[in-house]
């Protein structure tokens, strides 16, 4: 193959990683294949399903409509990267475990990083909110009641921490945690 | 959101945590939640090498001649395989083996496989499906099921005697099974005109239900390793691991022992799975190559490589007298099962048996069919044959009640089946059926707030088309529609249906510890949950392991059907009565157990019918564990007899009642789902959150087939493989729900339960169809409703 190849550095959940890659090669092909990290998953390869979401400096972005070279100089995070070092689930992977806001988990990985986002710019969502607010995203096994149920809780989950953590009230909503 | 009423408590000794009737966490869920999780499609070694599949582009074609050279010769590709290749049978299928590993003689539906290749990187393997030269001579697809079924001159799918035939069924021409149904004065050779004077109202239809996608997120693939003993071991998503098994290995034309599955992450099923896709692809790459080989479809692969929901042509004929009573109804449903068998005939049985659904109605004659055509293979989907039927009949019982001026809930209640009826294959209804409650109970449940009632009624968020809207809502009315279906659930006409269960009882790290090990398939449904809470209730401990399931231990049977909380918690909690026999036994000879004393297991230790705890397990059991295999079969069933469709030939009913409330902008043919009310029976609830889900997912997908979902199929080619065409609900598309749940208990099932999966799938498409035609007055006789439907447009010329 002639096909010329990059030496591309990417900053995947707060680590760096190297990969050699065509220029076409996909952000999702690139984490799955090339990084091993097979959380973002595929169901549609263009954009319908929301399952490859990834945050790209924190919003959420379709990793099968990215180039993995337009990706460098960026902070990606994907569902690997949502929990604490120490393996403490983010509120959003509680609640959606808590909720059975999953059943298969196919599509969990997007809604996870979609809802994770969302939830830093509005802490406080009504129900009509949360369900705008996963719009994007298939799901086919849930009927989506319980993933609504579970934004809701995962801000409800937010908010308790922030009350809890030191700075109290004040923190909730405005220091984010990532 | 409405809310949901999940029954609090089973009636069980609930001394254990998380036992049977508790909602505990799916032990899988904190997996998915990180991204852990390993999907079939994330299986990996460092060696393996990639599958691919060259698909027929042509729906009908006589395969002349593949060439290979050209693919074998690209640097980095290790094996290009056609039918030449396959070392044992030819031929695989659920029902009858007809359909080939890979297309030799002819091709009968586009996208067949016809040549697979193994190469070191995915888009090798791509290139080198482009370089196989296949001639085809081109045959005028049979596409039609109607003519398929009764034109004796339309040209023959699978010429004569090419399928194997077991004899069960009726068949013949292009035709997989004929069932007919007859009984009261049909079953007497009476004629429908016979019937039509004696009744004071007729309805008559012609009903027709599109063909549906599972569309499961998580696309077929697997990994195939080939052993060191000349046989594969394969790692893959699937329904039922033994039948893949069965199915593989002959094709191998290895023994059964030497091709070993293992369950991978399933994305989903649906019905999707069952049948096989990759696997002896994968199977047959790795044992050519020597390596690994893994394979995953893509989304259009996805729509190519597994059966659809059969579409359906009925016509229905309902007679009854002046006050509602039901006098006889008349059925004929064709269902387009496409070019190979899978599991046609078992639907043809749902929808012949199930074809005019739950209703008491002394002379019935229904006759269901399944064509063969060259359209894309149809087989399971969740709902089975119910599906397309429920559309049918309770389309009839609706315009019936508007000829009588009657509710559609009293004409429904006024002719419900109930424990002690007979469906219409005679069969005596002996467990509890609360069809009439179920839907006064639909009928009474809260109606959501009025348009008016918004504080916005402008928002167009709330409008059907959404924030796309460009009206104001001018042209929005509300309807209220209802349904019910009734559908059998686990295997049905006299097939010996079991499940197999290895449960271990030990004492680990000075506590007592429970194995569960099945080959029964975790879908998505949250089988292994309920594996553990049954282990937990019946042997009183709380450490539980459900092991991965693979084809080290006996069948399970497959996820589907409604069958597993069943069949392999059936399995389940036998084995464990078993391993509790000995464990008491050991107590008694080991223990200082009071002679004739009655023990139990709870909490970890054997104890007295008091509750004093006479000895911990962990002691008991230190150094000598207890462990039991246990097979369980449900209660016998026969197949119908083939002239009359007469035969005791289900296990259980399960059924499912929607309300639907739907705003409609009857100007530009838009529907916008204000919320699905459904009202299920269960039985017992064993995981009341899990149960929620399941109806919720059904209801979803009712929802779907009533709107949106279509595979579109012109002339054997599917118009539109991919999530940007074929559209399935968002939760924008998705109403709140309400959910209630009945346990009516089953003397005849594990903990009386029944099964849940399928029942809400069958209702919720009829309920949404009968919302609309309340709310525009139009026949609406067609699944999806387009928007054309709904404005009277006629229906487009179809574009080639
Ligand atoms: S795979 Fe990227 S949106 Fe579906
Ligand atoms: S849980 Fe299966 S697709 Fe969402």
């Amino acid at each position: 193959m002639s096909e010329e190849l990059h030496e591309i550095r990417l900053r995947v959940n707060g680590a760096e990683h190297t990969a050699t890659v065509p220029a076409r090669r996909l952000l999702s092909d690139c984490l799955r294949q090339d990084l091993g990290l097979t959380g973002t998953h595929v169901g549609c390869e263009h954009g319908v399903c929301g399952a490859c979401t990834v945050r790209v400096d924190g919003r959420p972005t379709r990793s099968c409509l990215m180039f993995a070279v337009s990706a460098q100089g960026h902070e990606i995070t994907t569902v690997e990267g949502l929990a604490e070092p120490d393996g403490t689930l983010h509120p959003v992977q509680r609640a959606f475990r808590e909720c059975h806001g999953l059943q298969c988990g196919f599509c969990t990985p997007g809604f996870l990083t979609v809802v994770s986002a969302y939830l830093e710019d509005n802490p406080d969502p009504t129900e009509e909110e949360a369900r705008e607010a996963v719009g994007g995203n298939l799901c086919r096994c849930t009927g989506y009641q319980n993933i609504v149920k579970a934004v809701l809780r995962a801000a409800e989950i937010r908010r308790e921490e922030a009350a809890a953590a030191p700075g109290g009230e004040r923190a909730a909503g405005a220091g984010e945690r990532r | 959101m409405s809310e949901t009423t999940a029954p609090a408590s089973t009636g069980l000794p609930t001394a254990t945590r998380d036992g049977v009737g508790a909602s505990p966490l799916r032990p899988d869920g904190a997996l998915k939640a990180t991204g852990e999780f390993a999907y079939s499609s994330d299986m990996w070694t460092e060696d393996m090498l990639w599958g691919a599949t060259l698909r027929s582009p042509h729906p009908h074609a006589r395969l002349l001649g593949v060439d290979t050279a050209a693919a074998l010769a690209l640097p980095g590709v290790h094996a290009v395989l056609t039918h030449e290749d396959v070392p044992g049978e030819k031929r695989y299928g659920l029902e009858y083996a007809d359909q080939p590993v890979l297309a030799f003689g002819k091709v009968r539906y586009k996208g067949e496989p016809v040549a697979i290749v193994a190469a070191d990187h995915p888009e090798t393997a791509r290139r080198a499906l482009d370089r196989i030269r296949v001639d085809y001579e081109v045959l005028e697809p049979v596409s039609d099921p109607l003519r398929a079924a009764f034109d004796p001159d339309c040209p023959l799918v699978h010429e004569e005697g090419s399928v194997p035939d077991d004899g069960r069924h009726r068949r013949g021409g292009n035709l997989a099974r004929h069932q007919p149904v007859r009984t009261g004065a049909f079953a007497e050779g009476a004629t429908v005109e016979e019937l039509r004077a004696r009744a004071d109202v007729v309805v008559t239809g012609s009903y027709e239900v599109g063909m549906q996608d599972q569309a499961f997120l998580g696309p077929e693939s697997g990994l195939a390793v080939p052993a060191e003993d000349g046989g594969v071991d394969l790692y893959v998503a699937t329904q039922w691991l033994h039948v893949d098994q069965g199915q593989i290995a002959p094709c191998l034309g290895l023994a059964p022992d030497k091709v070993r599955l293992a369950l991978a992450g399933v994305g989903g099923a649906f019905g999707a799975r069952e049948d096989l896709s990759m696997q002896v692809h994968a199977c047959l790459l790795a044992l050519r190559a020597r390596r690994p080989v893994k394979i995953v479809y893509n989304r259009e692969e996805s729509f190519l490589g597994h059966v659809h929901r059969h579409p359906a042509r009925m016509e229905y004929e309902h007679g009854a007298t002046g006050d509602g009573a039901l006098l006889y109804a008349v059925a004929r449903i064709v269902l387009d099962g496409g070019a190979y068998t899978s599991t046609t005939p078992a639907v043809v049985g749902v929808a012949a048996s199930m074809g005019v659904g739950p209703y008491a109605i002394p002379n019935v004659r229904v006759d269901a069919y399944g064509v063969y055509t060259t359209n894309p293979p149809c087989g399971a989907m969740r709902g089975f044959g119910a599906v397309q039927a429920c559309f049918g009949y309770e389309s009839q019982m609706d315009a019936l009640a508007a000829r009588l001026g009657a509710h559609p809930v009293d004409l429904r209640v006024a002719n419900a089946l109930a424990q002690g009826s007979r469906v219409i294959t005679g069969q005596r209804i002996d467990a509890p059926l609360p069809m009439a409650e179920m839907l006064l109970r639909a009928r009474d449940a809260p109606m959501p707030p009025g348009r008016s009632a918004l504080p916005d009624p402008a928002d167009p968020r709330t409008l059907p088309g959404g924030v796309s809207a460009t009206v104001l809502g001018e042209g929005v009315v509300r309807g209220v529609g209802y349904a019910v279906g009734m559908k059998n659930l686990c295997f049905s006409e006299g097939f010996d249906d079991y499940s197999t269960a290895r449960v271990r009882l030990e004492s680990v790290g000075g506590g007592p510890a429970v194995t569960v090990h099945t080959a029964a398939a975790e879908v998505g449904q949250g089988l292994v949950t309920v594996q553990g809470q049954i282990a937990r209730t019946e042997l009183g401990v709380e450490r539980v392991t459900v092991l991965p399931a693979d084809t080290r231990v006996g069948s399970a049977g497959s996820s589907s059907a409604s069958r597993q909380t069943y069949m392999t918690g059936g399995a389940v909690k036998a084995a464990c009565e078993a391993v509790r026999e000995r464990v008491l036994a050991l107590a008694r000879e080991r223990g200082p157990v009071p002679p004739g004393a009655r023990l139990s297991l709870s909490g970890g230790a054997v104890v007295s019918a008091s509750g004093d705890v006479l000895v911990p397990l962990a002691e008991l059991l230190d150094g000598s564990p207890v462990e039991e295999t246990r097979e369980y079969h449900h209660r016998a069933t026969r197949m119908v007899d083939p002239v009359n469709g007469q035969g005791d030939s289900h296990v259980q009913f399960g059924m499912c009642v929607h309300r639907a409330v739907v705003d409609v902008d009857v100007e530009l043919g838009l529907v916008k789902v204000v919320e699905m009310t459904a009202v299920q029976d269960v039985g017992r609830a064993v995981h009341p959150q899990q149960l929620v889900g399941q109806i919720q997912g059904a209801t979803a997908q009712g929802v779907g087939l009533a709107l949106m979902e279509e595979v579109q199929v012109a002339d054997g080619v599917i118009r539109n493989p991919s999530f940007t065409d074929y559209l399935i609900p968002t939760v924008l598309d998705t109403p709140p729900m309400r959910i209630d749940v009945l346990e009516c208990p089953d003397p005849a099932a594990p903990y009386g339960l029944r099964g849940a999966g399928e029942p809400g799938t069958l209702s919720s498409t009829p309920a949404v169809a009968a919302a609309v035609r309340a709310a525009t007055g139009r026949a609406l006789t067609r699944v999806p409703i387009r928007p054309e439907d709904i404005v009277g447009l006629p229906a487009p010329r179809r574009r080639r």
